[in-house]
């Protein structure tokens, strides 16, 4: 396997590891929101905040890795995202600022703000819509390379049918990560008001996230053929994300098996994002930069490589420790703890 | 034109990020260390007075972290936002530290969420002081790693230029430039030191203010000992800089100094004014100071400023910027030392108000010294963003909504520095430590009632 393959492979891992925390996170802050507006808010807010409130800077910094990762292996990505995206990635820093800070703010009596909870609720909605501008921008269309350096096309941005159906698969499948996993997590509780709240959820988002899905497919034969018909090469990988989904829903619906109902979720998506990633190649974006063409040289790339397996080293077992003691030790998640 | 206002305005976004990430960086990298020491002599003593301490800082750690880490992923990002030719460029040769500060900030991110939900979780209480080493390690780590990078950009190598891009890299060389020994050390020290200093300087104005007790006063003396210590560590990591500046990096140093004409036993300019004609006029002048400072060696030569091309100076401005710098150091240095001398001395009193108000001082000045101390060696490297080979003009984005992103970005450090402090205010307010202490451990609280009395 060549370095470069190697690096953008553990790239989309961390990605992918991404999708999944923040999508918990992010998901939860509209359920809270939500719930407080149906007066619900009583059953929902101890499962969320103990869940959420020592991992929230772990999920940051899936974020940051992979960015930093991505520089790192492919500098023309440095140049071509950052002269183009100033903008909407001005805004995702700003929203994941407000997040982030009001995160440790809130465990200190702003729970009961309402201006709060909505920022908290709208957040959570508005990251995953600007941060999947950049996968938007990556099939080609909307960035031109003049003279005067690299301009983001707008007009075409946000009149495009593909984008929208991003943003859109974006913001329905973080609910629908979000709504599985608070299940799986308040199962383990043993809360059941909480349980029978969030499984509705769970059962109500999965329908819009299997069509979004289906109808971005369509999006993106529209926008970019060459991609799309790469895809269908790869349908069997997108088969077996349906029949996971297929799975997770089922386990939910029968109200059975919450821990392997996630697992398929994790499996779903897994499926789904790396079915993409891959069709998506060479390109990383169309059609300035490909995984040979970026890439950094020879000796930066196996350094990146040997430091991110000792990294790996250290980190596995921190993450296994951080869950061991939070996520699967039943009397804290009980809140005996 | 239109690029010089966009060139001017991306470097005062990044500068404000900056500025305002390095306050709350500094406490993320020293605070731990306080936290940690005070939380082993609680075990070791078996005195929970200072267990509480290292509690009740950790409580209000968890604000200003917090406000660290989201600045961090601003800076991070606006990295590639702001400067993305620099980034397509120099991203070859530095992505190594970056990638691995990541790592060490990841450690420590697990870490302290771990440190902090888990006071009360094991029955043996110096585990959950075992906790506080990777956070420690993860936070100094991450300093290390991001100084590396700076460092590269004062002093390049490990790569060779052709034809607009980097060949022949050698991404440890990079990191290990003859600017990172001197840097890491003087920014880790001066983040010790600051920390100490903040925690000292609350100490001190509690004790001023609300008359505090015996726990306020047990704080006291040991930021008070860890700010002299780190004042000593400073002061000498200092030194050896500027005997770096003087090597590596004359114009800097020339430009910080006024030193103009390169002479032999140079004296060093405190204070003072320029007049029309570059004359340093009201300056105090140490007789053969610069030289020494340069080189150990007071009659050495120094190199002036007039060696260098004048479109490859520094401004004259940062002369201010460095004295300041030296000023607070030298002055924490001495107000601490002075503290201990009146502790030492049973018959003085080492609380007296003037001594005290004299601590409290060293918190906000030590920070105002952290951010004097990055513009002088930041503006020091104008008008390069990797000295010798890019200057700033050319790393720069060419996008032009960046004045419209300063603004926003304004707002928001706006809204967190004040989110932070209402935030601190409220954990503190109406929860003093001596209703912690009898709440958490009545039996001590009972015993330092009667010590106070």
């Amino acid at each position: 396997m060549s370095y470069e393959l190697i690096g953008i492979t553990v790239l989309w891992f961390f990605l992918y590891g991404y999708l999944i925390v923040a999508s918990i996170d992010f998901g939860a802050g509209f359920f809270a929101y939500y719930a407080r507006m149906t007066k619900k808010d009583h059953i929902m807010n101890q499962l969320i905040s103990r869940y959420l409130s020592p991992v929230w800077e772990v999920t940051n910094v899936f974020f940051v890795f992979f960015f930093v990762g991505l520089v790192g292996f492919f500098p023309d990505t440095a140049y071509y995202y950052g002269q183009s995206l100033l903008i909407p990635g001005s805004i995702a820093i700003v929203l994941i600022a407000i997040r982030g800070s009001f995160y440790a703010f809130e465990s200190y009596g702003s729970k009961d703000n309402a201006f709060y909870m909505f920022l908290y609720g709208a957040t959570g909605l508005l990251i995953p819509a600007s941060l999947s501008t950049a996968l938007t921008i990556s099939e080609g269309g909307f960035i031109e390379e003049t003279a005067n350096g690299v301009q983001l096309l707008y007009r075409e941005l946000l009149t495009s049918p593909y984008s929208w159906s991003v943003v859109f698969l974006a913001i329905v499948s973080v609910l629908y990560i979000s709504a599985m996993f608070l299940a799986y997590y308040a199962n383990r509780a043993g809360d059941e008001p909480a349980l029978e709240l969030v499984r509705k959820y769970a059962l109500f988002w999965s329908s819009p996230t299997i069509i979004a899905s289906l109808t971005t497919f369509i999006a993106l034969s529209q926008q970019n053929y060459d991609h799309y018909e790469s895809a269908l090469d790869l349908w069997w990988v997108f088969g077996i994300s349906v029949a996971f989904f297929m799975i997770a829903v089922f386990l939910v619906y029968q109200g059975k098996y919450y821990g392997w109902a996630f697992v398929s979720v994790m499996f779903q998506f897994l499926f789904a994002f790396f079915g993409y990633g891959a069709s998506h190649l060479p390109y990383i974006l169309r059609p300035f930069i490909t995984i040979s063409s970026g890439v950094t040289n020879e000796t930066m790339a196996i350094s990146l490589i040997v430091v991110f397996i000792a990294g790996l080293c250290l980190l596995i077992p921190s993450l296994i420790l951080l869950m061991r003691l939070f996520l699967f030790d039943a009397d804290y998640v009980k809140g005996k703890k | 034109m239109f690029e010089f206002d966009t060139v001017t305005v991306s470097r005062s976004l990044t500068a404000m990020t900056l500025l305002f990430h390095a306050i709350f960086a500094t406490l993320g990298v020293g605070v731990p260390v306080l936290v940690s020491i005070a939380e082993f002599i609680g075990i070791k003593k078996k005195d929970p007075h200072y267990t509480l301490l290292a509690r009740r800082w950790t409580r209000g750690y968890t604000i200003t972290v917090a406000v660290g880490v989201v600045t961090g992923t601003a800076i991070g990002l606006q990295l590639s936002l702001i400067w993305p030719s620099f980034m397509q460029i120099a991203g070859n040769v530095i992505a190594l530290p970056l990638f691995m500060e990541t790592f060490a900030f990841f450690f420590e991110a697990i870490f302290l969420g771990i440190y902090l939900y888990t006071w009360d979780r094991f029955k043996n209480p110096i585990y959950h002081w075992f906790l506080s080493i990777p956070v420690v390690i993860g936070g100094t780590l991450s300093a290390f790693f991001i100084t590396t990078v700076n460092s590269f950009m004062n002093t390049p190598q490990g790569f060779e230029l052709e034809d607009g891009r980097f060949t022949s890299v050698d991404p440890l060389a990079a990191m290990f430039n003859p600017a990172t020994p001197t840097k890491v050390f003087h920014v880790i020290s001066s983040s010790y030191l600051t920390a100490a200093a903040v925690l000292a300087g609350i100490a001190a104005f509690i004790i001023l203010v609300k008359k505090g007790s015996l726990y306020h006063k047990k704080a006291l003396k040991l930021t008070v000992m860890a700010t002299f210590l780190f004042a000593i560590l400073t002061a000498v990591a200092g030194d050896l800089s500027a005997k770096f500046l003087a090597e590596y990096q004359p114009e800097k140093l020339a430009a910080g100094e006024w030193h103009f004409e390169s002479e032999e036993g140079a004296d060093l300019v405190v204070f003072g004014t320029l007049n029309e004609d570059n004359e340093v006029e009201n300056a105090i002048r140490i007789p053969n100071a610069l030289s020494f400072l340069a080189y150990g060696d007071f009659n050495a030569e120094v190199e002036g400023l007039n060696e260098t091309p004048e479109e490859e100076r520094p401004p004259l401005w940062i002369h201010y910027m460095f004295d300041f710098m030296v000023s607070i150091g030298f002055y924490t240095l001495g107000i601490s030392f002075l503290f201990l001398v009146f502790w030492k001395m049973k018959k003085w009193n080492e609380f007296n108000k003037w001594l005290l108000w004299g601590i409290a001082l060293t918190g906000p000045l030590t920070m105002l010294a952290i951010e004097f101390g990055w513009i002088y060696a930041e503006v020091g490297r104008q008008p390069w963003i990797l000295r010798g080979f890019m200057t700033v003009a050319e790393g720069a984005t060419t996008s032009p909504y960046v004045f419209e992103m300063f603004v926003l970005f304004a707002v928001v450090y706006l809204v967190l520095g004040i989110g932070c402090l209402l935030t601190l205010r409220k954990i503190f307010k109406g929860r003093p430590a001596e209703l912690e202490l009898e709440h958490r451990y009545p039996q001590t609280a009972a015993a330092s009632k009667e010590d106070d009395a």
